[in-house]
C-alpha cells in the first residue's frame, strides 16, 4: 500500500471512531489529543479497528505509537503484515 | 447468600508491620467522634474554618513548606514539581486575582482545565477567597459545559486558548452573567476578545493573602451530578467538608506524610477534586499527578519509578489493565507500593484480586457519591476484604439498607442480611451537601425518615460488609462516571432526523457500563450506516467523548408509557434479554 492509500485508510478508521472529526482538518503529524477531545476509549477503538483491518497484532504497550495519522502509518509500515 | 471468593484476610496487628492509620476497625467506631476530629485541624485565626488554608497555610506554619507537595509529569515524563511554600504562594496569587475580579464572597469561579498545575492552583486559590469553586471536567462538549455555567451562575471561568475556542466561545453569548474568562498556557500569543490572560495576572498579583475567614458552612466546593429527569444537580459543600476529607483519606486510603501519593481520577469530577488535589495536602503526603491519559506501559512505569506507595484508582482503569496482560505488569517491581484503592463502580472481584497476584496486594474497594463529600464504606488496610464488596462504613457514619414506604413519604429499615434495599445513611457527617444549587425539593427528596437515600441499590451481609447491587433509577455509570440519559437525549432530539430517543446503560467488557441511544427517526426516514455516523458524530459535538453514545439503535417505536414517557427499564430488560415486568402502564401495541 502507498503511503497517500494508508494515510487515508487510517483516516477513515479515525472518522469511524470519532465521527465527530473532519477528516480535511486533521493535521497528519499532530497527536490525536492536541487536536480534537480523544480520549482512551477512542483509541482503544482506533487501535482496535487497526487490528481488524490490516490484520495485524497491536498490543497494549504500542497503543502509544498509533496517536497521530503519521505515526500509526509508520507503526504499521514496519509490521510485516501491513505491507 | 453465598459467597463465591474467599475472603483475603489481612494480618493482625503486632505481626511486625507498621500498623495502618485505622488499626482496629471495632475500636476505631467506638471511639472515633466528628468533634475529635475537627480539633485536629488548625482553624483560622478568628475561629473560622477553610479548606485550602487546612491544605496549604497549615503545613507551612508546621515547618513543611520545603515539602513537596505535587509533582506534575508531562507528557514527555518532564516534572513540574511545587512544595507546600510554593503551592501556597501560586494559590495565593490567584485569590487576589479572584478577589479583585468577583467582588462577593459566594461568587462562583468554574475551570474547565485539563490535569495541571492551573487546576491545583485555581481551586486552592479560589478557596482561599472564600469564592467557591466548580471544576468542570475537559472533556465536556460545548453543551455540558454551557448547561453547567449557566446552571451554576458562573461569574469566572478559568480554561485554556484550545479549550476555550472548542468549546466556549460558540456558547459564550449564552451565558450573559459569566463575566471573566481567564486563559491560561496562551504564552504570550494574541487573545480572544473577551478573556483575560491568567498567566501575566497572577504574575502581577502579591504571593501572599490572609485567608478570607470563611465559617464552616460557607460554602466552599460545587459538584454536578446527573439525574434521571432533568438537568444537572449542582451539589453544593461546605467548608466544614474539610473535617471528613482529612479523617477518610487516612482511615479509608491509609495515607501518612511520606507518602507518594497517585490518584488518577481527573479533578473534573469530585474524586479527583476531594482525593486528588486536597486530600493528600491535608495529610501531608506528595501527590504525582500524570498529565497524561491511560497509557498501560506508563502507568506501570510511573507506579515503579515515582515509587507510589498509596495509589487510588478506578475500575475501568484496573480492568483495561488486565486486559494488557500479565507480562506489563510483571515487568516491573513496585517496591514502595503499600495500599490500594479503587472507586467509581464497584470493583469486580477478579479485580481485587488481580491485584493482589500483580500487584502483591489487594485493591481495596470504596464507596461514596458527590453528595456525600466523601467515602463512606470502604475497604480497610487491617480489614479482612470480601471480594466483590464495597466494605464498611467509615466510623462516624451509620449506614443502613432501607425500604421506601408505599405511599411514599416514609422508609423502614431492613435489617435482615442479604436483604435487597435501598443503601442509606443517617446525616451528620461533614461532608454531607448542604443543597442542590436552585433546587429544595429535589434536596427534600433525598431525606425520609431520619435517613439520607443514595439511589444506590445494595444489600448488608451478616457480618456488616455492604455489596452494591445497581441504582434505584435510570442513571448510568459508564467508565465510573454518572450520565444522564436525559441530557444524552436532549442532545440526539437536537438532529433533524430523530423523533424519540431513550438513552440505557449496557454492559461493557472495559467500561462496565456503556451508553446506548435507541433512535426513533421521523417519519419517512430510514436508519442506515451513514445517518448512525452522523448521530454519533453530533452527540460527540454536542456533549464531547465523555458523555457521548457508544452505539446508536434504530428502532420503530420506542416504548412509552400511557402519559409518553420513554420506558428506559423495559429498553434495558429487552437489550439484557431478562424479564420485562408489569406492562400495565405501557402504550398499547410497543
Amino acid at each position: 500500500m502507498n503511503d497517500e492509500k494508508l494515510t487515508q485508510r487510517l483516516l477513515a478508521l479515525l472518522t469511524e471512531v470519532a465521527p465527530d472529526i473532519d477528516p480535511a482538518t486533521v493535521r497528519l503529524d499532530r497527536d490525536f489529543r492536541d487536536q480534537f477531545d480523544f480520549d482512551s476509549m477512542d483509541l482503544f477503538n482506533f487501535a482496535t479497528s487497526i487490528v481488524q483491518t490490516f490484520g495485524v497484532d497491536v498490543a497494549e504497550k504500542d497503543y502509544r505509537r498509533l496517536l497521530s495519522i503519521e505515526k500509526a502509518a509508520e507503526y504499521l509500515r514496519n509490521k510485516p503484515a501491513a505491507s | 447468600m453465598p459467597l463465591s471468593y474467599a475472603p483475603i484476610v489481612k494480618r493482625r496487628p503486632g505481626t511486625g508491620d507498621q500498623l495502618a492509620n485505622l488499626a482496629d476497625y471495632a475500636s476505631a467506631r467506638e471511639s472515633f467522634s466528628w468533634e475529635d476530629a475537627r480539633h485536629e485541624l488548625e482553624g483560622l485565626p478568628g475561629g473560622g474554618i477553610n479548606i485550602a488554608h487546612e491544605a496549604l497555610d497549615r503545613a507551612v506554619h508546621a515547618g513543611q513548606g520545603a515539602r513537596l507537595a505535587v509533582r506534575f509529569l508531562s507528557r514527555d515524563g518532564v516534572a513540574l514539581e511545587f512544595t507546600y511554600a510554593e503551592l501556597l504562594s501560586a494559590a495565593s496569587r490567584f485569590a487576589h486575582v479572584v478577589e479583585s475580579l468577583a467582588p462577593e464572597r459566594g461568587d462562583r469561579v468554574f475551570s474547565l482545565l485539563g490535569r495541571g498545575p492551573a487546576l491545583h492552583i485555581a481551586a486552592l486559590g479560589t478557596l482561599k477567597s472564600g469564592r467557591v469553586f466548580c471544576p468542570l471536567f475537559s472533556a465536556f462538549g460545548p453543551e455540558p459545559v454551557q448547561t453547567r455555567l449557566a446552571l451554576g451562575d458562573a461569574r469566572i471561568l478559568v480554561t485554556t486558548p484550545m479549550l476555550y475556542e472548542r468549546k466556549v466561545a460558540g456558547i459564550r453569548e449564552r451565558l450573559p452573567q459569566l463575566q471573566w474568562v481567564l486563559l491560561t498556557g496562551a504564552g504570550g500569543r494574541v487573545l480572544p476578545p473577551g478573556t483575560l490572560d491568567l498567566d501575566r495576572l497572577l504574575a502581577a498579583a502579591s504571593p501572599e493573602f490572609a485567608t478570607v475567614a470563611t465559617t464552616a458552612e460557607d460554602p466552599a466546593l460545587l459538584h454536578f451530578t446527573s439525574g434521571t429527569t432533568g438537568r444537572p444537580k449542582g451539589v453544593l459543600h461546605v467548608h466544614d467538608a474539610v473535617v471528613a476529607q482529612q479523617v477518610t483519606a487516612r482511615l479509608a486510603l491509609d495515607l501518612r506524610p511520606n507518602d507518594r501519593y497517585w490518584c488518577t481520577a481527573d479533578p473534573g469530577w469530585v474524586t479527583g477534586m476531594t482525593y486528588g488535589v486536597l486530600a493528600p495536602l491535608l495529610c501531608g503526603a506528595t501527590s504525582i499527578v500524570d498529565v497524561e491519559e491511560f497509557d498501560p506501559d506508563r502507568w506501570y512505569q510511573l507506579l515503579a519509578e515515582e515509587r507510589i506507595s498509596v495509589w487510588y484508582t478506578a475500575p475501568t482503569a484496573i480492568r483495561m489493565l488486565m486486559k494488557a496482560g500479565p507480562e506489563l505488569a510483571q515487568a516491573r517491581t513496585y517496591s514502595s507500593l503499600r495500599f490500594l484503592a479503587s472507586v467509581g463502580e464497584p470493583l469486580n472481584p477478579e479485580a481485587v484480586l488481580w491485584g493482589q497476584s500483580m500487584l502483591g496486594m489487594p485493591f481495596h474497594d470504596n464507596w461514596w457519591q458527590t453528595e456525600t463529600g466523601g467515602i463512606l464504606v470502604a475497604n480497610y488496610a487491617s480489614v479482612d476484604i470480601k471480594p466483590g464488596s464495597m466494605g464498611l462504613p467509615i466510623p462516624g457514619v451509620q449506614a443502613g439498607i432501607v425500604q421506601r414506604t408505599d405511599d411514599g413519604g416514609g422508609v423502614v429499615e431492613i435489617t435482615t442480611p442479604d436483604t435487597p434495599g435501598e443503601l442509606a445513611f443517617r446525616p451528620g457527617w461533614p461532608s454531607m451537601f448542604r443543597g442542590y444549587l436552585d433546587n429544595e425539593e429535589k434536596y427534600r427528596q433525598c431525606f425520609a425518615g431520619g435517613w439520607y437515600l443514595s439511589g444506590d441499590l445494595a444489600r448488608c451481609d451478616a457480618d456488616g460488609y455492604y455489596w452494591f447491587l445497581g441504582r434505584t433509577d435510570d442513571v448510568i455509570k459508564a467508565a465510573g462516571h454518572l450520565i444522564s440519559p436525559f441530557e444524552v437525549e436532549s442532545a440526539l432530539l437536537t438532529h433533524p432526523a430523530v423523533a424519540q430517543s431513550g438513552v440505557i446503560g449496557v454492559p461493557d467488557e472495559v467500561a462496565g457500563t456503556a451508553v446506548k441511544a435507541f433512535v426513533e427517526l421521523k417519519s419517512g426516514l430510514r436508519g442506515d450506516a451513514a445517518l448512525q455516523r452522523d448521530l454519533l458524530a453530533h452527540a460527540r459535538r454536542r456533549l464531547g467523548a465523555a458523555l457521548a453514545p457508544r452505539e446508536i439503535a434504530f428502532v420503530d417505536a420506542l416504548p412509552r408509557t400511557r402519559s409518553g414517557k420513554i420506558m428506559r427499564r423495559l429498553l434495558r430488560a429487552r437489550e439484557l434479554g431478562q424479564p420485562e415486568g408489569d406492562l400495565s402502564t405501557l402504550e398499547g401495541g410497543a
